[in-house]
């Protein structure tokens, strides 16, 4: 244990996914041996973060306004949504250049292991939009691994009854795997070889 | 197939360790506790990403060092691979295949097979179903890595189905209305790689059969016959009988590569709608290839709690041996691996099982006392001792 504020930072730095309680000692050493400069821009740059960047009121993707760039623009198809996991799956599917509808973030896969349920995650947001008949067809591109197929059969099953066209993104991704981390060419043929999900 | 060089760094009691071996017989001797084993426990390592003797990898690590690497240079059909194991307890494994970095260590499997005969697969006859099912599952993987992903898969939906009863299990208690409305899916997804371990389970179990029987009569003659038998915690009424992958594979919409339709995915999703009340009530999942049995008979009685020592071991060997000829039937002669199991026997049976296994391509044996490598298994000879592996013969 260090003394005071120094193990406030390591605890604070130990909470980030993917530190551990070393690297968190490591960064931590490092902020007290760098520039003092160099700091208060790190501050500065997750001060502003917080402050500045928001959820799209209409997708829950990362924005600085209400809504986000994606909604706002008048060139995207409106008829058809990208359902996602993550905000950081919209940008690993608009690296693609192959979609050009809207999206939704569900911020999240159903996992009971995790206590994570369809409550929980912005299903009914996504009910809300379908609401006026303007969207004709869903994508679910929920990760390729059990919670993200789980996630996408609940989502075809409750949609079922309202006579969309839902596709699933075709496998060729890794099974097991995260959407953000295929890479363009495979997601691109994905999209071009989505199926149909019926149940 | 042999392991043309093993090569360790920190595994088990091993700082360093560089082995050339021979195709044929390489038999290691030397007092209890020098590393015979964990010399073997490393080759069986790499063909089954996992220790014959402990469930996790941390034993594996040498006292006091962060990682253990293996290193083993298979060869087959005259073509060497290099696989480069790294263990990282705790974290991810790593695993390299020629150099390329670019593997996971799930690649890995199906480059080396073996056999490995153990004083621990007594455990196979005696021990709890658990012993058995992984018996099965291991050589299913062994065969056909691919279902390494289908046998995970089933673990993992398997875990998120019991986290969901046992939640809703608690909000019942309390009063609350559970939150059940994603059990369905989970009941789905649960029968479907279900239905796909169950087929090949069930296949695998026709293909022993025969084997397993011929086996038993070899090391034992007259002690039989052998009857495997596969009960599902479905009770009676699934179709067992082989064929089922088959079956399954042509009722799976597209009839594609996967067996995850046909009766057996129906009969899952029938058991677990039946057994749901009670299943709600203890908040575990009932039914399932994770709650199956493998009956091993022996003549008119189960050999658990029957047999006595000595057929209960000739009936673990004859488990190995069955999986042995199975293998090569397959293509590509596993390694055998005979760890300390020569000295559980007596003559007439050590020498059988001698016999069998001499011709194989490559045969790795270990035992305290050289005397009890029976002499049919002549070959090339290493001493082990203080942490040393030095060729004597
Ligand atoms: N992770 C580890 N770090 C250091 N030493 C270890 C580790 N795991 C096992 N050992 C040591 O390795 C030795 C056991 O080696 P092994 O099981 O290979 O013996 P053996 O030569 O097969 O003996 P036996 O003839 O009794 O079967 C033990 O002395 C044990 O303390
Ligand atoms: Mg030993
Ligand atoms: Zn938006």
């Amino acid at each position: 244990m260090y003394e005071g504020v120094v193990q406030d930072l390591i605890d604070e730095l130990g909470r980030l996914p993917g530190v551990g309680p070393k690297s968190a000692q490591r960064i931590a050493f490092h902020i007290l041996q760098s520039d003092p400069v160099d700091v208060r821009r790190l501050a500065h740059a997750l001060n502003e973060v917080k402050e500045k960047v928001r959820f799209c009121v209409v997708c829950g993707n990362v924005s600085e306004s209400e809504r986000c760039r994606v909604c706002l623009d008048p060139r995207r198809d409106p008829a058809v949504i990208c359902v996602v996991e993550e905000p950081k799956d919209v940008v690993a599917v608009e690296r693609t250049r192959e979609f050009r509808g809207r999206y939704h973030v569900l911020g999240g896969a159903i996992s009971p292991i995790e206590g994570v349920g369809p409550d929980d995650l912005r299903i009914r947001e996504l009910m809300t939009r379908l609401a006026d008949g303007v969207v004709t067809e869903l994508i679910l591109a929920t990760d390729p691994n059990l919670e993200g197929e789980a996630t996408a059969t609940y989502l075809a099953r409750l949609l079922k009854p309202m006579g969309l066209r839902v596709t699933r993104l075709a496998s060729g991704l890794p099974v097991g795997g995260d959407l953000e981390y295929a890479d363009e060419v495979t997601l691109g043929r994905a999209f071009e070889g989505r199926r149909l999900l019926d149940v | 197939m042999h392991v043309a060089h093993l090569s360790l760094a920190d595994f088990r009691s091993y700082a360093r360790a560089e082995v050339p071996l021979d195709p044929g017989v390489t038999a290691f001797t030397g007092p209890n506790g020098q590393g015979k084993t964990n010399l073997v426990e490393a080759v069986g390592y790499v063909a089954t990403l996992a220790s014959h003797r402990v469930a996790g990898d941390a034993p594996l690590v040498r006292l006091g060092a962060e990682r253990a690497v293996i290193r083993a240079s298979v060869v087959r059909d005259q073509r060497p691979t290099l696989v480069e194991l790294e263990l990282n307890p705790g974290r991810a494994n790593r695993a390299r295949i020629n150099r390329s970095d670019n593997v996971r260590p799930r690649d890995v499997l199906g480059l080396l097979r073996t056999v490995l005969f153990a004083p621990e697969d007594l455990a196979l006859v005696k021990g709890d179903p658990g012993e058995r099912r992984r018996f099965l599952d291991e050589l299913l993987v062994a065969r056909a890595p691919r279902l390494a992903g289908v046998r995970q898969d089933y673990e993992r939906v398997l875990k998120q189905r019991n986290a969901l009863l046992k939640s809703a299990a608690m909000a019942r208690r309390a009063g609350a209305k559970a939150q059940l409305s994603t059990l369905d899916v989970w009941d789905e997804h649960l029968a479907r790689a279900g239905a796909e371990l169950l087929a090949h389970r069930i296949d695998l179990v026709a293909a022993l059969q025969p084997l397993v029987r011929s086996a038993y009569e070899e090391l034992a003659p007259g002690g039989g016959p052998t009857r495997l038998e596969y009960r599902s915690s479905m009770g009676e009424g699934v179709p067992l009988s082989g064929g089922s992958v088959a079956a399954a594979r042509s009722a799976t919409e597209g009839g594609g590569a996967r067996a995850t339709g046909g009766p057996l995915a129906a009969a899952l999703l029938g058991a677990m709608g039946a057994a749901r009340k009670q299943e709600l009530e203890r908040g575990v999942t009932l039914v399932g290839p994770h709650r199956d049995e493998l009956g091993l008979q022996l003549g008119e009685l189960p050999a658990k709690g029957y047999a006595s020592h000595g057929e209960s071991w000739s009936y673990a060997l004859a488990l190995r041996l069955a999986s042995y000829e199975l293998l090569r039937a397959d293509g590509g002669e596993p390694v055998l691996i005979l760890d300390d199991v020569f000295a559980e026997l007596d003559t007439r049976r050590r020498e059988r099982l001698a016999e069998l296994v001499a011709g194989g391509e490559q045969v790795l044996v270990t035992a305290a006392v050289p005397e009890d490598v029976p002499d049919a298994l002549a070959g090339s000879r290493y001493s082990v001792a203080n942490g040393e592996v030095d060729r004597i013969a």
